[in-house]
């Protein structure tokens, strides 16, 4: 018999007999109905707490924002989806201010690129499904325009959230956007900048992913 | 179950609890290492609960770990068919030695030399590393704890933090000694070194294991929690990604998830949520630009089965691998991870490993604990773990009337004169007339009671017989 089977047999064949599986009830999860603007200072008090950095900002704005942030940061390459409309956005923005670092497009799989993903991008930007207030998630699904690395290797993550897309609590999230009727083949929450506290428990950033995450929420 | 004496990590011998506990107890260093942390994780636990109903949510946690144990064989086949509709490869593992072949297989199929791995208590407990270099495949440990504790040749001492015995000065001197870093106590300059080298190791790397913390049946997904984002590099940095989780970890429905989420890292760090939470339901598609493009799953059993066919010792199974009973533990924050010999430390170590490693292996576990119930009041799926704590101590005597034995080496600790000595005990006890002569002569003859009575007179004073039995002074009350 397959392990499989010899398994699956004696979980079937239960010496204690049948169990009887108890009632869930998730009300404990509920919380009460928030606005945006109680959503967004949440979030924004929640994430910042864990180091990650929030700009508030407009549909307008955002570019100039973005460009503030990676001078003062010195980031000389930026890399964006090639169809999204964050992507678009910046590269008709490049053709009449000098501002922004240079825009590396991810389109290429990665294994023709691997080593210059790997040391030559300063940061990336990717759009995201919404936010979470609660605990100050991001919520990613990388697709085939915003593939899984955009938002784990370079050392500088942005993200941009709208504000209208803000959650209270992932419960809410996951029901509100179905998430049990089919998954993409990876989903992420990302609250933060990668960190470790190995050693003694100090918190150092940037361990494996990005040192920094900053959102520029769309208000 | 296959594991024997001579598998358990580095060929300690579990049975050898009583001398590793004293030496760590007269090690300082050790004990102001975890002390240290674990009153910090006690308070951050705390706080990071504060505003919630935590009775509540702790109840709904063990419903929702009781109903997906209660539905285990069907959840199980639910999972296995989703995930290979996903295009992920299932396997099954009767026991470590089995999941272990089973990743070699792999690996030897895609001709791969290097393994780069994310934390994973489940390889933990296969010995994954020590079996893989054993085959000529290198091993690499990314998580920064792990990581530590390999270059140290060592086991991890906690579930969570696996080089939490270790203070800076030990892992600077370590890194300097392996790795060729400065001298320094700068965490932030050991942690980017670290960042260095093992960047060069995910892009090298052949095939990414990691372990599971939930296997969502309803759409076939892996979630994963973490940090450093080592588990993420893993799991889609090398184009194949092996899984490897307890059959234990299924639960049927995304929005159990949430819930155990709020629990699992709260109760482990005291975060409201990790860095990453990593939601895998497939390999790399047509048109996508990374990611694996072979995603395999490797359901292990080694003895959860067992423990499955009894009403009381399933509740072991809940288990979600916070950590949090260690953390609170007055015996696992006094002796430390090491002292035990086990792949699973404290409390949670207490009440599984005797099933793994077997009673007559494990017989010293189940006592290392005072019973003082904290493991239990903190634990996010409530788990008895004191009342299972007992039923191993009397399964090691051989169990009662009212449970018969079941645990693999049952009876190991069991002494014919201490049982005798009970025998007799329960046989006076059952007749007051006796009973009363018992003590009347005990009190009159008090004065030859030994003051030394073996082990119990090694730290404490003999407990001394009273002048007049309670009897006695009743009746004088009532006078």
């Amino acid at each position: 018999m397959s392990s499989r089977d010899t398994i699956l047999q004696r979980l079937r064949h239960r010496t204690g007999g049948e169990l009887t599986a108890p009632e869930c009830d998730f009300s404990v999860l509920n919380r009460p109905e928030w606005s945006t603007a109680e959503k967004l200072d949440m979030f924004e008090q929640t994430i910042e707490s864990v180091h990650g950095e929030v700009h508030r900002t407009t549909e307008d704005g955002w570019i100039d924002r973005l460009a503030e942030i990676l001078q003062t940061r010195s980031a000389q390459t930026l890399l964006i989806a090639k169809q999204h409309e964050i992507g678009k956005a910046l590269q008709s923005a490049t053709k009449n201010r000098e501002d922004l670092p240079q825009l590396l497009v991810y389109d290429e799989p990665v294994e023709s690129w691997q080593n210059a993903l790997f040391s030559d991008v300063d940061a990336g930007i990717t759009s995201t499904r919404g936010g979470i207030a609660e605990t100050g998630s991001l919520i990613l699904w990388p697709s085939v325009d915003e593939p899984r690395l955009m938002s784990l290797v370079p050392p500088i993550h942005i993200a941009v959230l709208k504000a209208s897309e803000l959650y209270t609590t992932f419960h809410q999230a996951m029901q509100s956007q179905n998430w049990g009727t089919g998954m993409p083949t990876n989903a992420l929450l990302i609250s933060g900048p990668s960190k470790t506290a190995d050693i003694e428990q100090t918190l150092a950033y940037g361990v494996h992913g990005p040192k920094e995450l900053i959102v520029l929420v769309i208000e | 179950m296959s594991e024997t004496a001579e598998q358990s990590p580095h060929h300690i011998d579990v049975k050898e609890f009583h001398p590793r506990a004293r030496a760590a107890l007269h090690n300082p260093q050790i004990r102001q290492n975890f002390r240290k942390a674990m009153d910090g994780l006690m308070t951050k636990r705390k706080s990071s609960f504060e505003g919630w109903d935590l009775e509540t949510l702790r109840d709904l946690g063990a419903n929702i770990r009781l109903r997906a144990l209660a539905n285990l064989p069907d959840l199980l086949e639910q999972l296995e068919q989703k995930l290979t509709e996903n295009g992920i490869t299932v396997h099954w593992a009767n026991d470590g030695d089995e999941a272990c072949e089973i990743v070699r297989d792999i690996c030897v199929a895609r001709k791969a030399k290097s393994v780069i791995k994310g934390k994973s208590m489940v390889s933990e407990e296969m010995e994954l590393n020590h079996y893989l270099e054993e085959q000529g495949i290198e091993a690499l440990e990314s998580d920064l704890g792990e990581y530590i504790v390999q270059l140290a040749e060592e086991t991890p001492s906690h579930i969570i933090m696996p080089a939490i015995h270790k203070n800076t000065e030990e892992i600077s001197q370590l890194l300097h000694d392996k790795t060729g870093t400065d001298l320094s106590h700068d965490v932030e300059y050991l942690t980017a070194n670290a960042r260095l080298q093992l960047r060069e190791k995910f892009m090298n790397a052949d095939v990414g294991v990691s372990g599971v913390n939930f296997a969502v049946a309803e759409t076939g997904t892996l979630c994963l929690v973490e940090n450093e984002g080592n588990g993420r590099m893993t799991t889609t940095v090398p184009p194949c990604h092996i899984a490897v989780t307890g059959i234990e970890k299924v639960v049927p429905n995304l929005e159990d998830v949430t819930a155990l989420l709020a629990l699992l890292t709260r109760s482990a760090t005291g975060q409201h949520i990790t860095t990453y939470f990593n939601m895998i339901s497939g390999p790399r598609q047509l048109g996508e630009l990374d990611g694996p493009e072979e995603v395999h799953v490797v359901l292990v059993d080694n003895g959860r089965s067992t423990i499955y066919q009894d009403d009381e010792l399933l509740d072991t199974l809940r288990c979600i691998r916070c950590g949090a009973c260690m953390n609170h533990c007055p015996v696992y924050t006094r002796v430390g991870g090491h002292a035990y010999g086990t792949t699973y430390p404290g409390p949670i170590g207490k009440i599984l490993m005797p099933h793994m490693v077997g009673l007559d292996e494990g017989r010293h576990l189940p006592t290392a604990s005072s019973l003082c119930g904290a493991c239990g009041e903190v634990c996010p799926v409530k788990i008895p773990i004191p009342d299972l704590l007992v039923r191993l101590r009397q399964e090691a005597v051989d169990g009662d009337k009212l449970h018969p034995a079941k645990v693999r080496g049952h009876g190991a600790k069991r002494s014919s004169m201490e049982a005798m000595i009970w025998k007799g005990w329960s046989w006076m006890h059952a007749r007051p007339g006796l009973y009363r002569m018992g003590t009347n002569l005990g009190a009159r003859f008090r004065k030859l009671q030994p003051g030394k009575i073996g082990g119990w007179t090694q730290y404490r004073t003999a407990p001394k017989l009273a002048a007049k039995t309670l009897h006695e002074r009743m009746k004088e009350r009532s006078q």
